[in-house]
Protein backbone atom coordinates (compact mmCIF):
# COMPACT_ATOMS: atom_id res chain seq x y z
CA UNK A 1 0.00 0.00 0.00
CA UNK A 2 1.75 3.12 -1.23
CA UNK A 3 1.33 6.32 0.72
CA UNK A 4 2.44 9.75 -0.42
CA UNK A 5 4.40 11.67 2.21
CA UNK A 6 3.56 15.34 1.62
CA UNK A 7 6.81 16.90 2.91
CA UNK A 8 9.29 14.18 1.97
CA UNK A 9 7.55 14.22 -1.46
CA UNK A 10 8.05 10.52 -1.99
CA UNK A 11 5.67 7.59 -2.14
CA UNK A 12 6.58 4.76 0.19
CA UNK A 13 4.92 1.56 1.30
CA UNK A 14 2.87 2.32 4.43
CA UNK A 15 3.30 -1.26 5.69
CA UNK A 16 7.08 -0.97 5.35
CA UNK A 17 7.00 2.21 7.45
CA UNK A 18 4.76 0.54 10.04
CA UNK A 19 7.18 -2.40 10.06
CA UNK A 20 10.20 -0.15 10.64
CA UNK A 21 8.35 1.71 13.40
CA UNK A 22 7.30 -1.65 14.84
CA UNK A 23 10.81 -3.08 14.78
CA UNK A 24 12.21 -0.02 16.55
CA UNK A 25 9.30 -0.29 19.00
CA UNK A 26 10.16 -3.95 19.72
CA UNK A 27 13.76 -2.90 20.45
CA UNK A 28 12.61 -0.18 22.81
CA UNK A 29 10.15 -2.53 24.53
CA UNK A 30 12.79 -5.22 24.95
CA UNK A 31 15.79 -3.15 25.91
CA UNK A 32 14.34 0.12 27.13
CA UNK A 33 16.24 2.11 24.50
CA UNK A 34 14.52 4.82 22.48
CA UNK A 35 15.71 3.42 19.20
CA UNK A 36 16.09 6.75 17.37
CA UNK A 37 19.68 5.83 16.57
CA UNK A 38 18.50 2.86 14.52
CA UNK A 39 15.25 4.41 13.19
CA UNK A 40 16.84 7.33 11.35
CA UNK A 41 19.43 5.30 9.38
CA UNK A 42 16.68 2.84 8.38
CA UNK A 43 14.71 5.79 6.99
CA UNK A 44 17.78 6.83 4.96
CA UNK A 45 17.97 3.29 3.54
CA UNK A 46 14.37 3.34 2.26
CA UNK A 47 14.91 6.62 0.44
CA UNK A 48 13.54 9.30 2.78
CA UNK A 49 15.68 12.45 2.30
CA UNK A 50 18.06 12.60 5.32
CA UNK A 51 16.88 16.04 6.42
CA UNK A 52 13.24 14.94 6.46
CA UNK A 53 14.15 11.65 8.18
CA UNK A 54 15.96 13.44 11.01
CA UNK A 55 13.31 16.12 11.60
CA UNK A 56 10.43 13.61 11.45
CA UNK A 57 12.27 11.21 13.77
CA UNK A 58 12.52 14.04 16.32
CA UNK A 59 8.76 14.51 15.91
CA UNK A 60 8.20 10.76 16.39
CA UNK A 61 10.32 10.70 19.57
CA UNK A 62 8.27 13.57 21.04
CA UNK A 63 5.15 11.46 20.58
CA UNK A 64 6.61 8.23 21.90
CA UNK A 65 8.12 9.91 25.00
CA UNK A 66 4.77 11.39 26.00
CA UNK A 67 2.85 8.29 27.10
CA UNK A 68 5.95 6.93 28.85
CA UNK A 69 6.40 10.21 30.71
CA UNK A 70 2.75 10.15 31.86
CA UNK A 71 3.29 6.69 33.35
CA UNK A 72 6.43 7.88 35.19
CA UNK A 73 4.68 11.03 36.45
CA UNK A 74 1.98 8.82 37.95
CA UNK A 75 4.62 6.75 39.71
CA UNK A 76 6.45 9.96 40.80
CA UNK A 77 9.71 8.78 39.28
CA UNK A 78 10.53 12.08 37.53
CA UNK A 79 12.97 14.59 39.02
CA UNK A 80 11.39 17.74 37.58
CA UNK A 81 14.11 20.05 38.87
CA UNK A 82 16.93 17.96 37.41
CA UNK A 83 14.81 17.55 34.27
CA UNK A 84 14.51 21.33 33.96
CA UNK A 85 18.29 21.83 34.18
CA UNK A 86 18.79 19.12 31.53
CA UNK A 87 16.03 20.72 29.47
CA UNK A 88 17.54 24.22 29.64
CA UNK A 89 20.74 22.76 28.22
CA UNK A 90 18.75 20.73 25.70
CA UNK A 91 16.92 23.76 24.30
CA UNK A 92 20.22 25.60 23.80
CA UNK A 93 21.75 22.51 22.18
CA UNK A 94 18.75 22.03 19.91
CA UNK A 95 19.00 25.65 18.72
CA UNK A 96 22.71 25.23 17.99
CA UNK A 97 22.04 21.91 16.24
CA UNK A 98 19.35 23.33 13.94
CA UNK A 99 21.66 26.24 13.02
CA UNK A 100 24.46 23.78 12.24
CA UNK A 101 22.01 21.69 10.19
CA UNK A 102 20.94 24.68 8.06
CA UNK A 103 24.53 25.76 7.47
CA UNK A 104 25.62 22.24 6.48
CA UNK A 105 22.67 21.83 4.14
CA UNK A 106 23.51 25.06 2.34
CA UNK A 107 27.04 23.77 1.80
CA UNK A 108 25.68 20.45 0.52
CA UNK A 109 27.56 18.57 3.25
CA UNK A 110 24.74 17.67 5.63
CA UNK A 111 24.31 14.15 4.29
CA UNK A 112 28.03 13.47 4.66
CA UNK A 113 28.26 14.83 8.20
CA UNK A 114 25.18 12.96 9.41
CA UNK A 115 26.45 9.71 7.85
CA UNK A 116 29.88 10.14 9.47
CA UNK A 117 28.30 10.94 12.84
CA UNK A 118 26.12 7.84 12.57
CA UNK A 119 29.06 5.62 11.62
CA UNK A 120 30.98 6.81 14.70
CA UNK A 121 27.98 6.70 17.02
CA UNK A 122 26.71 3.28 15.93
CA UNK A 123 30.22 1.89 15.88
CA UNK A 124 30.83 2.97 19.48
CA UNK A 125 27.38 1.91 20.74
CA UNK A 126 27.52 -1.42 18.91
CA UNK A 127 31.02 -2.24 20.19
CA UNK A 128 30.17 -1.25 23.78
CA UNK A 129 26.94 -3.26 23.70
CA UNK A 130 28.70 -6.29 22.30
CA UNK A 131 31.43 -6.18 24.96
CA UNK A 132 28.91 -5.55 27.73
CA UNK A 133 26.56 -8.35 26.68
CA UNK A 134 29.39 -10.86 26.23
CA UNK A 135 30.57 -9.93 29.70
CA UNK A 136 27.05 -10.38 31.05
CA UNK A 137 26.82 -13.83 29.51
CA UNK A 138 30.13 -14.76 31.15
CA UNK A 139 28.95 -13.31 34.47
CA UNK A 140 25.74 -15.37 34.27
CA UNK A 141 27.88 -18.49 33.92
CA UNK A 142 30.11 -17.46 36.80
CA UNK A 143 27.86 -16.03 39.53
CA UNK A 144 30.79 -15.38 41.91
CA UNK A 145 32.12 -12.47 39.83
CA UNK A 146 31.75 -9.16 41.66
CA UNK A 147 29.26 -6.59 40.34
CA UNK A 148 30.58 -3.09 39.75
CA UNK A 149 29.10 -0.64 42.23
CA UNK A 150 27.83 2.81 41.34
CA UNK A 151 30.20 5.57 42.31
CA UNK A 152 28.40 8.17 44.44
CA UNK A 153 31.08 10.83 44.25
CA UNK A 154 32.73 11.91 41.04
CA UNK A 155 34.78 14.91 39.93
CA UNK A 156 31.53 16.42 38.68
CA UNK A 157 30.42 16.94 42.28
CA UNK A 158 33.25 19.36 42.98
CA UNK A 159 32.05 22.05 40.51
CA UNK A 160 30.40 25.32 41.61
CA UNK A 161 26.72 26.35 41.17
CA UNK A 162 25.45 23.64 43.47
CA UNK A 163 21.74 22.93 43.57
CA UNK A 164 19.61 20.64 45.69
CA UNK A 165 17.65 17.98 43.77
CA UNK A 166 15.19 16.49 46.25
CA UNK A 167 13.75 13.72 44.08
CA UNK A 168 17.26 12.47 43.32
CA UNK A 169 18.49 13.10 46.89
CA UNK A 170 21.47 14.99 45.50
CA UNK A 171 23.26 18.26 46.22
CA UNK A 172 25.41 18.74 43.13
CA UNK A 173 26.61 21.34 40.65
CA UNK A 174 24.12 22.24 37.90
CA UNK A 175 26.92 22.48 35.32
CA UNK A 176 27.32 18.77 34.40
CA UNK A 177 23.58 18.15 33.77
CA UNK A 178 23.37 21.41 31.77
CA UNK A 179 26.32 20.41 29.57
CA UNK A 180 24.91 16.90 29.09
CA UNK A 181 21.59 18.54 28.12
CA UNK A 182 23.32 20.74 25.51
CA UNK A 183 25.08 17.74 23.98
CA UNK A 184 21.86 15.72 23.79
CA UNK A 185 20.01 18.70 22.25
CA UNK A 186 22.61 19.05 19.49
CA UNK A 187 22.35 15.33 18.70
CA UNK A 188 18.53 15.52 18.61
CA UNK A 189 18.62 18.35 16.05
CA UNK A 190 21.38 16.97 13.79
CA UNK A 191 20.79 13.24 14.04
CA UNK A 192 17.15 12.78 15.01
CA UNK A 193 17.89 10.76 18.13
CA UNK A 194 16.60 11.20 21.67
CA UNK A 195 20.08 10.77 23.10
CA UNK A 196 19.29 8.29 25.86
CA UNK A 197 22.47 6.34 25.11
CA UNK A 198 24.46 9.37 26.29
CA UNK A 199 22.11 10.83 28.87
CA UNK A 200 21.26 7.71 30.84
CA UNK A 201 24.90 6.66 31.50
CA UNK A 202 25.81 10.30 32.25
CA UNK A 203 22.97 10.59 34.77
CA UNK A 204 23.95 7.39 36.55
CA UNK A 205 27.72 7.48 36.46
CA UNK A 206 28.57 11.20 36.14
CA UNK A 207 25.80 12.91 38.10
CA UNK A 208 25.08 9.95 40.37
CA UNK A 209 21.28 9.94 40.14
CA UNK A 210 19.37 6.97 41.59
CA UNK A 211 18.37 4.57 38.79
CA UNK A 212 14.64 4.73 39.52
CA UNK A 213 14.32 8.41 38.46
CA UNK A 214 16.68 8.19 35.48
CA UNK A 215 14.25 6.96 32.83
CA UNK A 216 11.34 9.24 33.82
CA UNK A 217 13.60 12.29 34.01
CA UNK A 218 15.19 11.59 30.64
CA UNK A 219 11.73 11.13 29.06
CA UNK A 220 10.77 14.53 30.46
CA UNK A 221 13.82 16.06 28.77
CA UNK A 222 13.28 14.17 25.46
CA UNK A 223 9.66 15.26 25.18
CA UNK A 224 10.39 18.97 25.37
CA UNK A 225 13.72 18.94 23.53
CA UNK A 226 12.45 16.88 20.58
CA UNK A 227 9.20 18.89 20.52
CA UNK A 228 11.22 22.11 20.40
CA UNK A 229 13.53 20.62 17.75
CA UNK A 230 10.52 19.66 15.63
CA UNK A 231 9.15 23.22 15.69
CA UNK A 232 12.60 24.68 14.89
CA UNK A 233 13.09 22.29 11.95
CA UNK A 234 9.58 23.07 10.70
CA UNK A 235 10.29 26.82 10.75
CA UNK A 236 13.93 26.79 9.60
CA UNK A 237 14.02 23.93 7.12
CA UNK A 238 10.40 22.89 6.43
CA UNK A 239 11.52 19.30 6.75
CA UNK A 240 9.07 17.82 9.28
CA UNK A 241 6.76 15.20 7.78
CA UNK A 242 3.91 14.76 10.25
CA UNK A 243 2.38 11.87 8.27
CA UNK A 244 5.68 9.98 8.40
CA UNK A 245 6.03 10.64 12.14
CA UNK A 246 2.52 9.43 12.95
CA UNK A 247 2.87 6.17 10.96
CA UNK A 248 6.19 5.44 12.68
CA UNK A 249 4.62 6.23 16.04
CA UNK A 250 1.72 3.85 15.60
CA UNK A 251 4.12 1.10 14.49
CA UNK A 252 6.38 1.93 17.41
CA UNK A 253 3.66 1.73 20.06
CA UNK A 254 2.47 -1.64 18.76
CA UNK A 255 6.07 -2.87 18.54
CA UNK A 256 6.85 -1.77 22.09
CA UNK A 257 4.01 -3.94 23.44
CA UNK A 258 5.32 -6.93 21.51
CA UNK A 259 8.84 -6.15 22.74
CA UNK A 260 7.79 -6.19 26.41
CA UNK A 261 6.19 -9.62 25.95
CA UNK A 262 9.21 -10.96 24.04
CA UNK A 263 11.66 -9.66 26.63
CA UNK A 264 9.87 -11.61 29.36
CA UNK A 265 10.11 -14.86 27.38
CA UNK A 266 13.58 -14.69 25.88
CA UNK A 267 17.05 -14.52 27.37
CA UNK A 268 18.09 -10.90 27.64
CA UNK A 269 21.83 -11.44 27.22
CA UNK A 270 21.54 -13.28 23.92
CA UNK A 271 19.09 -10.64 22.63
CA UNK A 272 21.51 -7.92 23.55
CA UNK A 273 24.14 -9.60 21.38
CA UNK A 274 21.65 -9.59 18.49
CA UNK A 275 20.89 -5.91 18.97
CA UNK A 276 24.61 -5.13 19.11
CA UNK A 277 25.13 -7.02 15.85
CA UNK A 278 22.24 -5.16 14.22
CA UNK A 279 23.71 -1.81 15.28
CA UNK A 280 27.13 -2.81 13.93
CA UNK A 281 25.57 -3.99 10.67
CA UNK A 282 23.80 -0.64 10.12
CA UNK A 283 27.08 1.12 10.96
CA UNK A 284 28.98 -0.93 8.38
CA UNK A 285 26.32 -0.35 5.72
CA UNK A 286 26.53 3.42 6.24
CA UNK A 287 30.34 3.26 6.18
CA UNK A 288 30.30 1.19 2.98
CA UNK A 289 28.02 3.76 1.31
CA UNK A 290 30.63 6.42 2.06
CA UNK A 291 33.63 4.44 0.87
CA UNK A 292 32.34 2.57 -2.18
CA UNK A 293 32.22 4.60 -5.37
CA UNK A 294 28.53 5.55 -5.80
CA UNK A 295 26.81 4.49 -9.02
CA UNK A 296 25.70 8.08 -9.53
CA UNK A 297 28.06 10.89 -8.62
CA UNK A 298 25.61 13.70 -9.31
CA UNK A 299 22.65 14.79 -7.24
CA UNK A 300 19.97 17.43 -7.69
CA UNK A 301 18.85 19.68 -4.93
CA UNK A 302 15.78 21.85 -5.38
CA UNK A 303 16.10 25.41 -4.20
CA UNK A 304 13.35 25.38 -1.58
CA UNK A 305 11.20 28.45 -1.56
CA UNK B 1 -5.00 3.15 -6.71
CA UNK B 2 -7.02 6.08 -7.83
CA UNK B 3 -6.06 7.07 -11.29
CA UNK B 4 -7.24 10.34 -12.53
CA UNK B 5 -6.86 11.24 -16.11
CA UNK B 6 -7.12 14.83 -17.09
CA UNK B 7 -8.69 15.09 -20.46
CA UNK B 8 -7.73 17.51 -23.10
CA UNK B 9 -11.06 17.67 -24.78
CA UNK B 10 -11.43 18.33 -28.40
CA UNK B 11 -13.13 21.56 -29.20
CA UNK B 12 -13.76 22.94 -32.61
CA UNK B 13 -11.59 25.83 -33.39
CA UNK B 14 -13.48 27.93 -35.83
CA UNK B 15 -10.86 30.55 -36.49
CA UNK B 16 -10.43 31.81 -40.03
CA UNK B 17 -8.18 29.53 -42.02
CA UNK B 18 -4.57 30.67 -41.96
CA UNK B 19 -3.53 31.62 -45.44
CA UNK B 20 -0.19 29.83 -45.58
CA UNK B 21 -0.77 26.77 -43.48
CA UNK B 22 -3.10 24.34 -45.07
CA UNK B 23 -3.07 22.14 -42.00
CA UNK B 24 -3.54 23.42 -38.45
CA UNK B 25 -3.52 21.67 -35.13
CA UNK B 26 -6.74 21.88 -33.18
CA UNK B 27 -6.45 21.68 -29.43
CA UNK B 28 -9.32 22.72 -27.35
CA UNK B 29 -8.72 22.37 -23.69
CA UNK B 30 -10.88 21.37 -20.83
CA UNK B 31 -8.89 20.03 -17.91
CA UNK B 32 -9.81 18.59 -14.65
CA UNK B 33 -7.21 19.62 -12.15
CA UNK B 34 -4.80 16.80 -11.47
CA UNK B 35 -4.93 15.88 -7.83
CA UNK B 36 -2.00 14.70 -5.74
CA UNK B 37 -3.56 12.99 -2.74
CA UNK B 38 -2.63 10.51 0.00
CA UNK B 39 -2.70 7.52 -2.29
CA UNK B 40 -1.19 9.37 -5.22
CA UNK B 41 0.69 6.76 -7.14
CA UNK B 42 1.29 8.73 -10.25
CA UNK B 43 -1.38 9.26 -12.85
CA UNK B 44 -1.77 9.28 -16.55
CA UNK B 45 -2.47 12.25 -18.72
CA UNK B 46 -4.52 11.52 -21.79
CA UNK B 47 -3.78 14.06 -24.50
CA UNK B 48 -5.53 14.20 -27.81
CA UNK B 49 -6.43 16.53 -30.64
CA UNK B 50 -7.16 16.82 -34.32
CA UNK B 51 -5.77 18.34 -37.48
CA UNK B 52 -7.92 20.74 -39.39
CA UNK B 53 -7.39 20.72 -43.12
CA UNK B 54 -8.66 23.17 -45.77
CA UNK B 55 -7.62 21.09 -48.73
CA UNK B 56 -6.94 17.41 -49.35
CA UNK B 57 -3.37 16.25 -48.78
CA UNK B 58 -1.34 16.43 -52.00
CA UNK B 59 -0.45 12.93 -53.15
CA UNK B 60 3.29 13.59 -53.20
CA UNK B 61 3.36 15.14 -49.70
CA UNK B 62 5.80 13.91 -47.00
CA UNK B 63 4.26 11.99 -44.11
CA UNK B 64 2.70 14.05 -41.33
CA UNK B 65 4.06 13.86 -37.76
CA UNK B 66 2.92 15.16 -34.42
CA UNK B 67 5.10 16.13 -31.44
CA UNK B 68 3.54 16.78 -28.03
CA UNK B 69 5.53 18.21 -25.14
CA UNK B 70 4.44 18.71 -21.53
CA UNK B 71 6.47 21.08 -19.37
CA UNK B 72 6.17 21.51 -15.61
CA UNK B 73 6.84 24.68 -13.62
CA UNK B 74 10.35 26.05 -14.08
CA UNK B 75 12.49 25.96 -10.93
CA UNK B 76 16.10 26.77 -10.04
CA UNK B 77 18.19 23.84 -8.83
CA UNK B 78 21.67 23.06 -7.56
CA UNK B 79 23.50 20.07 -9.03
CA UNK B 80 26.31 18.57 -6.97
CA UNK B 81 29.05 16.19 -7.97
CA UNK B 82 30.78 13.79 -5.58
CA UNK B 83 34.46 13.00 -5.78
CA UNK B 84 36.83 11.02 -3.60
CA UNK B 85 38.28 12.88 -0.64
CA UNK B 86 40.37 11.12 1.99
CA UNK B 87 38.91 7.79 0.95
CA UNK B 88 35.24 8.76 1.12
CA UNK B 89 32.88 10.17 -1.50
CA UNK B 90 31.99 13.78 -0.83
CA UNK B 91 30.04 16.49 -2.68
CA UNK B 92 32.86 18.69 -3.86
CA UNK B 93 31.59 20.76 -6.74
CA UNK B 94 28.22 22.37 -7.32
CA UNK B 95 26.59 24.16 -10.25
CA UNK B 96 23.46 26.27 -10.05
CA UNK B 97 20.97 26.03 -12.88
CA UNK B 98 18.54 28.87 -12.97
CA UNK B 99 15.90 27.49 -15.29
CA UNK B 100 14.83 23.92 -15.61
CA UNK B 101 11.33 22.45 -15.82
CA UNK B 102 10.39 20.20 -12.92
CA UNK B 103 8.68 17.91 -15.45
CA UNK B 104 9.34 17.45 -19.16
CA UNK B 105 7.95 14.89 -21.55
CA UNK B 106 8.41 14.77 -25.33
CA UNK B 107 6.09 12.43 -27.20
CA UNK B 108 6.13 12.00 -30.95
CA UNK B 109 4.72 9.82 -33.71
CA UNK B 110 8.18 8.72 -34.83
CA UNK B 111 11.63 8.76 -33.16
CA UNK B 112 12.72 12.36 -32.68
CA UNK B 113 16.14 11.71 -34.23
CA UNK B 114 15.67 13.48 -37.54
CA UNK B 115 12.05 14.46 -37.32
CA UNK B 116 13.00 18.14 -37.35
CA UNK B 117 15.83 20.18 -38.78
CA UNK B 118 18.20 21.47 -36.11
CA UNK B 119 17.09 25.04 -36.78
CA UNK B 120 13.45 24.17 -36.28
CA UNK B 121 14.21 22.16 -33.14
CA UNK B 122 16.10 25.05 -31.56
CA UNK B 123 13.51 27.57 -32.69
CA UNK B 124 10.71 25.73 -30.93
CA UNK B 125 12.98 24.60 -28.09
CA UNK B 126 12.13 20.94 -28.36
CA UNK B 127 14.56 18.41 -26.83
CA UNK B 128 16.13 17.45 -23.55
CA UNK B 129 19.12 19.73 -24.14
CA UNK B 130 16.65 22.60 -24.34
CA UNK B 131 15.19 21.79 -20.92
CA UNK B 132 18.25 22.65 -18.87
CA UNK B 133 18.96 26.30 -19.44
CA UNK B 134 20.90 29.12 -17.83
CA UNK B 135 23.63 27.05 -16.26
CA UNK B 136 25.69 29.36 -14.07
CA UNK B 137 29.44 29.09 -14.02
CA UNK B 138 30.93 27.85 -10.78
CA UNK B 139 34.40 28.18 -9.30
CA UNK B 140 36.54 25.10 -9.90
CA UNK B 141 34.18 23.70 -12.54
CA UNK B 142 35.62 23.93 -16.04
CA UNK B 143 32.92 22.10 -17.92
CA UNK B 144 29.32 22.43 -16.78
CA UNK B 145 27.98 20.10 -19.49
CA UNK B 146 28.20 16.91 -17.36
CA UNK B 147 26.08 18.68 -14.75
CA UNK B 148 23.37 19.57 -17.27
CA UNK B 149 23.46 16.02 -18.63
CA UNK B 150 23.18 14.64 -15.09
CA UNK B 151 19.94 16.59 -14.56
CA UNK B 152 18.38 14.94 -17.62
CA UNK B 153 19.72 11.50 -16.67
CA UNK B 154 18.60 11.66 -13.02
CA UNK B 155 15.19 12.99 -13.93
CA UNK B 156 14.68 10.41 -16.67
CA UNK B 157 15.43 7.73 -14.07
CA UNK B 158 12.83 9.13 -11.68
CA UNK B 159 10.27 9.54 -14.47
CA UNK B 160 10.21 13.33 -14.31
CA UNK B 161 11.67 13.64 -17.80
CA UNK B 162 10.57 11.29 -20.54
CA UNK B 163 11.32 10.75 -24.22
CA UNK B 164 8.31 8.99 -25.66
CA UNK B 165 9.42 8.27 -29.22
CA UNK B 166 6.60 6.79 -31.24
CA UNK B 167 4.05 7.07 -28.44
CA UNK B 168 1.75 9.44 -30.29
CA UNK B 169 -0.68 7.59 -32.52
CA UNK B 170 -2.04 9.35 -35.56
CA UNK B 171 -5.18 8.01 -37.22
CA UNK B 172 -6.18 8.88 -40.77
CA UNK B 173 -3.68 11.78 -40.71
CA UNK B 174 -6.31 13.62 -38.66
CA UNK B 175 -6.78 12.42 -35.10
CA UNK B 176 -3.86 12.03 -32.71
CA UNK B 177 -3.58 10.87 -29.13
CA UNK B 178 -1.08 9.83 -26.46
CA UNK B 179 -0.83 8.83 -22.81
CA UNK B 180 1.79 10.53 -20.65
CA UNK B 181 2.62 9.14 -17.23
CA UNK B 182 2.99 11.59 -14.37
CA UNK B 183 5.06 10.23 -11.45
CA UNK B 184 4.01 10.79 -7.85
CA UNK B 185 6.76 13.27 -7.05
CA UNK B 186 5.73 15.96 -9.55
CA UNK B 187 5.38 19.46 -8.17
CA UNK B 188 2.28 21.61 -8.00
CA UNK B 189 1.77 24.35 -10.52
CA UNK B 190 0.91 25.26 -14.09
CA UNK B 191 1.94 22.75 -16.71
CA UNK B 192 2.03 23.61 -20.40
CA UNK B 193 1.18 21.16 -23.16
CA UNK B 194 2.50 22.11 -26.61
CA UNK B 195 1.49 20.52 -29.91
CA UNK B 196 3.60 20.65 -33.06
CA UNK B 197 2.52 19.50 -36.50
CA UNK B 198 5.51 18.46 -38.58
CA UNK B 199 5.85 17.89 -42.30
CA UNK B 200 9.08 17.81 -44.31
CA UNK B 201 11.15 18.36 -41.08
CA UNK B 202 9.43 21.68 -40.47
CA UNK B 203 6.83 22.73 -37.92
CA UNK B 204 3.79 23.74 -39.95
CA UNK B 205 1.45 24.48 -37.07
CA UNK B 206 1.59 24.60 -33.29
CA UNK B 207 -0.70 25.10 -30.34
CA UNK B 208 -0.51 25.18 -26.57
CA UNK B 209 -2.72 24.44 -23.62
CA UNK B 210 -2.38 24.74 -19.86
CA UNK B 211 -2.96 22.09 -17.19
CA UNK B 212 -3.14 22.86 -13.49
CA UNK B 213 -1.62 20.27 -11.14
CA UNK B 214 -2.61 20.65 -7.50
CA UNK B 215 -2.14 18.80 -4.27
CA UNK B 216 -5.57 18.04 -2.87
CA UNK B 217 -7.06 16.79 0.32
CA UNK B 218 -5.12 16.52 3.53
CA UNK B 219 -1.78 16.45 1.62
CA UNK B 220 -2.37 19.85 0.07
CA UNK B 221 -3.45 21.20 3.42
CA UNK B 222 -0.37 19.88 5.21
CA UNK B 223 2.02 20.94 2.45
CA UNK B 224 0.63 24.45 2.29
CA UNK B 225 0.56 24.80 6.07
CA UNK B 226 4.17 23.60 6.28
CA UNK B 227 5.32 26.12 3.69
CA UNK B 228 3.12 29.10 4.44
CA UNK B 229 2.77 28.92 8.23
CA UNK B 230 5.69 26.75 9.35
CA UNK B 231 5.43 27.71 13.05
CA UNK B 232 1.78 26.65 13.27
CA UNK B 233 2.63 23.50 11.31
CA UNK B 234 5.48 22.68 13.72
CA UNK B 235 3.18 23.03 16.75
CA UNK B 236 0.52 21.01 14.96
CA UNK B 237 3.02 18.21 14.18
CA UNK B 238 4.09 17.99 17.81
CA UNK B 239 0.48 18.04 19.05
CA UNK B 240 -0.45 15.35 16.53
CA UNK B 241 2.47 13.14 17.62
CA UNK B 242 1.60 13.57 21.32
CA UNK B 243 -2.04 12.72 20.65
CA UNK B 244 -1.15 9.70 18.49
CA UNK B 245 1.39 8.38 21.01
CA UNK B 246 -0.98 8.82 23.92
CA UNK B 247 -3.98 7.34 22.08
CA UNK B 248 -2.09 4.27 20.91
CA UNK B 249 -0.67 3.61 24.38
CA UNK B 250 -4.05 4.13 26.05
CA UNK B 251 -5.77 1.85 23.55
CA UNK B 252 -3.28 -0.88 24.43
CA UNK B 253 -3.74 -0.38 28.16
CA UNK B 254 -7.51 -0.70 27.82
CA UNK B 255 -7.17 -3.71 25.51
CA UNK B 256 -4.98 -5.46 28.08
CA UNK B 257 -7.54 -5.19 30.89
Amino acid sequence: MQIYLPIAEVSVNALLLLGIGGMVGILSGMFGVGGGFILTPLLFFIGIPPGVAVASAANQIAGSSFSGLLAHLRKRTVDLKMGSVLLAGGLLGSGLGVMAYSALRKMGQYELVVSLLYVVLLGVIGALMLIESLRAIRRARNPNAALASRKRHTWAHGLPLKMRFRASQLYVSAIPPFVVGVLVGILAAIMGVGGGFIMVPAMIYLIGMPTKVVVGTSLFQFLFVTGFTTVLHAVENKSVDAVLAVILLVGGVIGAQIGVVLAARLKAEQLRVLLALLVIFVCLKLAADLVIRPAELFSIEAARG
Amino acid sequence: MIRRAALLLLALWLAAPVALAQETVVTGLSTENIALNATFDGSELFVFGAIRRDAPIPEDADPLDVIITIKGPVRPITVREKSRWFGIWVNRSAVRIRETPSFYAIASTRPMGDLLTETERLRYRIGMDQAVRKVESAPGVEDTRPFAEAVVRLREESGLYARLDGDVSLAEDTLFQTHIKLPSNIVEGDYVAEFFLVRDRKVISSGAAEIVVEKTGIERWLYNLAHNRPFIYGLFSVALALAAGWLAATAFRIAKR
